[in-house]
């Protein structure tokens, strides 16, 4: 995973809340088996609509989703996280997050920087006064800046730190590896195993 | 102080306790694998050079593409194929069972796990698919996961996790005739809102609670995630034992009763806190449909399409005028008078044999309503087997619904069951958000009694509307 730490990019509008994984990424565009090529499904309803902001020219390069609340809820589908990195987003900004949503935007080194409505409000307004304009999210401050406007983000220590560190989760569970075998040792006996049984 | 069930479960899978920030290490008991979310993390332990840790902790099935019509020819949909035939490779190389289409234990995998009997209380599962949270009825901690979640789970069997907190969501009363385990959970998440739950474990718990099957529980479980919650539970009763003892996978003898004695523990105890606390009364409950798109858009199947313009909050006010506009229905209109173009039953939350019996009691002697098609596809293979063998299926095929092989389907149409755009359903699945079930589709989520009424009349009802 690429290390973060600051990212300027054009900050899009996107005045909805509850934009669940299925508006992000319909299931139909789920069928590829590898983790690259979701652009074409991003927001695919929506931007069958000429109307929707990423269809104006200036929003079209963006970088930085600037979202309603309660963004990335319903399916736990990766693919959501894969097909906004692979558009081209590095950071989405909402006042609430999606539990799972959030887990995999941290697995996949998109950053989810969760300010509150108003300051979100407070983005829409700039962004749309001047489309185009650039928002410069800093992972080690926390902050979202839009031209004069500042606001602080909220983010766990851990995936914070993850992520300026660019750190893969399997290499570091792995150096645990003996308090697992540990772990396995004490399990109770009557757990179920998958194989087959008999009759 | 005492702990509550959630808490109990989670500490009795500490493999390792986080140091400040950094989260707890939790072992997981059970993998549940599907054909969507697992090509990519087989292929990051090819390319890492890793194995499966614990391939017997591990289960495949298909489900989320499989049609459900001429199961025995080849997925026509070139994509799909290849997205089911890379399972088959991929459980075949890494050691991991498979339950493939037209197998007998083939199915949608919350309907699977459970029925095999590899849910049991007090364990932890997994799965890349948000519905796991299901398996909380039985007291399991279970929850959905991203794709790289499961890689690390193939890999590790483990997971970083930090605790959640917790909420109670105590309903106590009766039920009144006609209102189910669906219509509970519809009022739940229209009363704390699509993200009311996010970072709780809900534990559902009252004396409706308990008076509910395992199958209820399920589908109350099943759309914990609706509410935002990664995961639901419900305390492990005589109930749950009955349902468990003599299952494929539960423990026999000595370690049978020594199960027991433990799962008796998982209760919370008296003393326990919940961070917070909601109250339903289950004998003010009536059948609850949605009218918008997202299942915390909600109401009594007695009530009127709500008018925005009477709605407060902004961001409230502004999601539902959208979802009207998609949904195109007018404020204002009774929800007895929407008429729908399809009826589904199925899914991970309503496509097992009580939800079956339940529709095909209200269906019996009665045709669907002209112009309405209604397609009833099981759970599993397992639970379609069940209704043949109590002729459930002859009850649907006279009444004039089609009758299909199991799999997820309709629910979120990556099969060729699929809405047309501007179609209308009423349907027992989990999501109405727009186009889950097709391109411009529009869904009403309702309960299997709700689902065979409308197909009836047509219009969205309950069997009292029936004459």
């Amino acid at each position: 995973m690429e290390p973060f730490t600051t990212h300027t990019g054009v900050g899009v509008p996107l005045r909805r809340s509850n934009v669940d994984t299925d508006q992000i990424i319909p299931a139909v565009y789920l069928k590829r088996v590898s983790r690259t090529g979701f652009a074409d499904g991003l927001f695919a309803a929506w931007r069958a609509d000429e109307d929707f902001v990423l269809n104006a020219e200036p929003y079209r390069s963006g970088s930085v989703l600037v979202a309603g609340p309660d963004f990335g809820t319903g399916s736990s589908r990766e693919h959501a996280v894969w097909a906004l990195a692979d558009y081209g987003f590095r950071v989405v900004v909402s006042s609430r997050f999606a539990d799972i949503f959030r887990g995999n935007a941290g697995k996949q080194g998109l950053l989810a920087a969760q300010c509150e409505q108003s300051d979100v409000e407070r983005l829409w307004k700039v962004l749309e006064a001047e489309p185009g304009a650039e928002v410069t999210v800093d992972l080690r401050e926390k902050t979202v800046r839009a031209k004069e406007f500042v606001a602080p983000f909220a983010i766990d220590d851990y995936t914070r730190w993850r992520l300026l560190e660019g750190l893969d989760d399997i290499a570091l569970t792995l150096r645990h590896a003996e308090e697992v075998d540990a772990f396995e040792r004490r399990r109770p006996s009557w757990l179920p195993s998958t194989q087959p049984v008999a009759g | 102080m005492g702990r509550t069930l959630a808490e109990k479960v989670w500490d009795a899978h500490v493999v390792r306790r986080g140091d400040g920030d950094e989260p707890d290490l939790l072992y997981i008991d059970l993998h549940l694998v599907h054909e969507v979310t697992s090509p990519q993390a087989f292929d990051g332990l090819r390319m890492a050079g890793r194995r499966v840790r614990r391939p017997d902790l591990t289960i495949a099935t298909e489900d989320h593409n499989v049609p459900t019509v001429g199961i025995d020819l080849p997925i026509a949909d070139p994509v799909s194929r290849t997205q089911v035939e890379t399972l088959r490779r991929n459980c075949a190389e890494f050691g991991v069972r498979l339950h493939p289409m037209g197998d007998a234990e083939q199915g949608i995998v919350h309907v699977v796990g459970p029925q095999l009997g590899l849910t049991q209380p007090g364990m932890t599962v997994v799965c890349g698919d948000s519905h796991t949270s299901t398996h909380g009825a039985f007291g399991a901690l279970a929850f959905g996961i991203g794709t790289s979640e499961v890689e690390h789970v193939l890999a590790t069997q483990t997971l970083p996790l930090r605790p959640f907190r917790t909420m109670a969501i105590t309903v106590d009363g009766r039920l009144r005739q006609g209102v189910t385990a669906k219509d509970i959970i519809l009022a739940v998440i229209a009363k704390i809102g699509t993200g009311g739950g996010q970072g709780y474990v809900l534990e559902y718990r009252g004396s409706a609670i308990e008076a509910l099957s395992m199958e209820a529980r399920m589908t109350v479980c099943n759309m914990s995630i609706e509410a935002g919650a990664r995961a639901g539970m419900i305390a492990p009763d005589e109930t749950t034992f009955e349902y468990l003892r003599g299952r494929p996978h539960a423990p026999k003898g000595a370690e049978w009763d020594a199960a027991v004695e433990y799962w008796r523990t998982l209760r919370t105890d008296e003393d326990a806190v919940f961070d917070r606390e909601v109250r339903i009364d289950a004998d003010e409950l009536t059948p609850f449909v949605t009218w918008g798109t997202n299942p915390g858009q909600g109401l009594p199947l007695s009530e009127r399409v709500p008018d925005p313009s009477t709605i407060a909050d902004e961001v409230e006010r502004t999601a539902a005028e959208k979802a009207l506009a998609y949904m195109g229905l007018a404020p204002g209109t009774p929800l007895r008078e929407i008429g729908v173009d399809t009826v589904f039953l199925g899914s991970c939350t309503n496509g097992r044999i009580e939800d079956l019996r339940a529709a095909a009691a209200v269906l019996r002697g009665r045709r669907v309503a002209e112009g309405v098609r209604m397609l009833v596809v099981p759970g599993s293979m397992r639970v379609r087997a069940q209704a043949e063998s109590e002729g459930l299926h002859e009850v649907f095929l006279a009444a004039g619904a089609e009758w299909r092989a199991a799999g997820c389907s309709m629910c979120l149409g990556m099969n060729p069951d699929q809405l047309r755009p501007g179609e209308r359903s009423a349907s027992t699945s989990n999501r109405n958000f727009e186009g889950r079930q097709g391109k411009g589709g529009r869904t009403h989520l309702v309960s299997p009694l709700v689902a065979a009424a409308t197909a009836v009349r047509g219009t969205l009802s309950s069997p009292d509307d029936l004459d």
